[in-house]
């Protein structure tokens, strides 16, 4: 899956890969729909964070990745955990709180994590996976090898202490770990500009010693290029790179939220640029996206009835587990 | 059996792992060039390399959060909190990940993970360097707690638990560094989870770990003088917690005095009092004690810090009223 970026901005990625990244972004749409629509029916409990609007970024971050790699991932993790090659089936039951969940319903939506997958995690604290992230480049290191990771984490992590250490960390040490910023201008419902004197967040990284890139969030091929770019780097033992991905959340916080406060006209605005309908456009196969999404529904489906006909954890086995 | 310092078991055993397993490496504040501030890792960034002994910046948060990281991954990350104190700048990434993710993940993966550290007062640091913490790691399901009081255990418990699956913190104490104490020639893991009476006796039985072991054996010397036999029974792990030693040793004396630097209120030491008096009730002669630090900072002034915490002749005096109490 993994191609060299190409130096010529207008070469795009193979065909297979665009179909690829394009079969998890509407995966991800998708399966967000469903949890909604899950949630309001009361099946889902606790916090349900969508991705939808941003799927772009997922996408195009992991297409850079080879399967040995690693991510590490955030409250707003599900397009994460797709693009990183996750089974729908065990991501449903998860969040409908099975036994056959990713985490055997120890988790849910805010904590999938597989080991097979090299996921090291959804996390309910913001900001909670930098450190890990850049825990597992540094653990590359120790061992010895090629792989890198990707820390994904949003505009209101980026504000947090924890930042400002793991990229000075990474800087000093040149570790292989690509910090995927997903600014989508909110931190729950404050607006960048009420949270930093600086938004230019792709700044930040050269004060550490780290080179920072701005790119389209919502254009799944710019954030591919980039994040090719920047895992050559890391691999090549040149350390750190920086990618702030602007983009936009379709909704609310969570769930729960029903975002009064993003401006109408500007929601409007982003959806103009729906991340699938542009990657729809540099596609410009009907068919072949129309068997992408086909394909989608069908694997959706069973991953609902799959789910659904889980059983619930074993009480007893989760008691007996527990010291006195 | 050859003498070692508590510093040097410390890092013979360190030396040991890291030699037997690529897997084991050091990261810390001071640790590599300077051999750290206590003198622990003194010569290992020589025989290991910078790779596998790392100085970090002064960002607690971040690289104790890289350790569990470098865990996940599995790796045998040993992170250093100089002291205690600064284990508060990473709480979230020990209490909200470390201790969670296994549990998580439904126990479908491990984080081996050392959290050395220390604590305690003796050196005139005041407030924010002489604390004694355990109860907060004590408290989080998910973590292992390790408090050796003397160079064998501190070797052998450190040896379990850079081999040991889950995460361990594992608190020193910065009194002890230079104490010497015999430590076998031969290779030695001692098991987390099992208690060691540091002195047998009949007739009063204290329960301690860390520094306070010795304060207590102190205390039973003076006893015996007395003619009281007190058994002084080292926790050495509170998590995994030794109840079967525990309960065993209580019920042979009937009377107990818990001792713990570490201040009172909201101490570990309530908590043991509580399971000596559910499970073991019956058996007791009177109500089992508690003597801890003060609910006080810890002060600067070498007699007012000293004043914080339990004293030998304090010790010997509430176990000789106990061991003449009861019915």
């Amino acid at each position: 899956m993994v191609t060299p970026a190409p130096d010529d901005e207008t070469v795009l990625p193979p065909r297979e890969l665009l179909l690829t990244m394009y079969r998890h972004m509407f995966a991800t749409r998708r399966f967000e729909e469903v949890c909604l629509d899950f949630y309001r029916q009361g099946l889902i409990r606790g916090y349900l964070h969508s991705y939808i609007g941003e799927e772009a970024v997922a996408a195009g971050a992991c297409a850079a990745l080879r399967p040995d790699d690693y991510i590490a991932s955030t409250h707003r993790g599900h397009g994460h955990c797709i693009a990183k090659g996750a089974d729908l089936r065990f991501m449903m039951a998860e969040i409908l709180g099975r036994e056959t969940g990713y985490c055997r319903g120890r988790g849910g939506s805010m904590h999938i994590a597989s080991a097979d997958l090299n996921h090291l995690g959804a996390n309910g604290i913001v900001g909670g996976g930098i450190p890990l992230a850049t825990g597992a480049a540094l653990g590359i290191r120790v061992r010895g090898g090629d792989q890198v990771v990707i820390s994904f984490f949003s505009d209101g992590a980026s504000n947090n202490g924890v930042f400002a250490e793991s990229l000075n960390l990474a800087g000093v040490f040149r570790l292989p770990v690509i910090y995927l910023l997903e600014n989508n201008f909110y931190a729950v419902s404050t607006p960048i500009e009420c949270a930093t004197g600086c938004c230019e967040l792709a700044g930040r990284g050269p004060a550490y010693g780290v080179p920072g890139i701005c790119v389209d969030g919502n254009d799944a091929i710019d954030v591919w290029r980039e994040t090719c770019r920047a895992v050559a780097r890391a691999r090549r033992g040149e350390g750190p790179t920086l990618i702030e991905a602007r983009t936009f959340r379709w909704g609310g916080h969570h769930a729960n939220d029903p975002g009064h406060y993003i401006d109408p006209g500007r929601l409007a605005a982003w959806k103009e640029r729906d991340p699938l309908a542009i990657l729809r456009r540099r596609i410009d196969e009907p068919g072949a996206v129309a068997a992408v999404e086909s394909g989608v529904e069908a694997e959706l489906a069973a991953a609902i009835d799959f789910a659904l006909n889980s059983p619930e954890p074993d009480l007893a086995s989760f008691l007996a587990a527990i010291e006195p | 059996m050859p003498e070692l310092l508590y510093r040097e078991a410390l890092r013979r055993a360190l030396d040991e792992e890291m030699a037997r397993d690529p897997h084991v490496f050091l990261l810390g504040e001071t640790i590599a060039e300077r051999g750290g501030s206590f003198k622990v890792t003194e010569g290992l960034l020589a025989r290991y390399g910078p790779e596998r002994v790392i100085d970090t910046p002064i960002a607690e948060a971040s690289f104790t959060g890289m350790a569990v990281g470098a865990a996940l991954i599995g790796l045998r990350p040993v992170v250093e909190l100089l002291f205690i104190d600064f284990a508060l700048l990473a709480m979230d990434q020990i209490v909200n990940q470390a201790a969670k993710i296994e549990f998580i993940s439904g126990g479908r993966r491990r984080l081996p993970l050392v959290i050395r550290t220390q604590g305690g007062v003796g050196e005139g640091l005041a407030a924010q360097h002489s604390q004694s913490l355990e109860a907060l790691f004590y408290h989080v399901p998910g973590l292992k707690v390790v408090m050796p009081a003397t160079p064998a255990d501190a070797y052998g418990l450190l040896k379990s638990a850079i081999r040991d699956d889950h995460p361990v913190v594992f608190i020193e104490h910065k009194r002890l560094y230079a104490v010497s104490g015999p430590v076998p020639e031969e290779e030695t893991l001692l098991p987390l989870g099992c208690a060691d009476w540091k002195r047998r006796g009949g007739d009063v039985t204290l329960v301690s770990w860390s520094y306070m072991v010795h304060r207590c054996l102190a205390a039973a010397e003076r006893l015996a003088e007395r003619g009281i036999e007190a058994e002084v029974l080292d926790l050495r792990s509170l998590v995994p917690l030794d109840r079967k030693a525990l309960l065993a040793s209580a019920r042979k004396t009937g009377r107990v005095l818990i001792v713990h630097e570490a201040v009172r209120r909201g101490g570990v030491g309530g908590d043991l009092a509580a399971t000596i008096m559910e499970e073991a009730w019956g058996e007791l002669a009177a109500p089992v004690r508690r003597l801890a630090g003060r609910n006080t900072p810890i002060p600067y002034s070498r007699n007012l810090e000293e004043a914080c915490i339990p004293s030998v002749d304090e010790i010997a005096a509430a176990a000789a009223e106990i061991a003449a109490a009861g019915r």
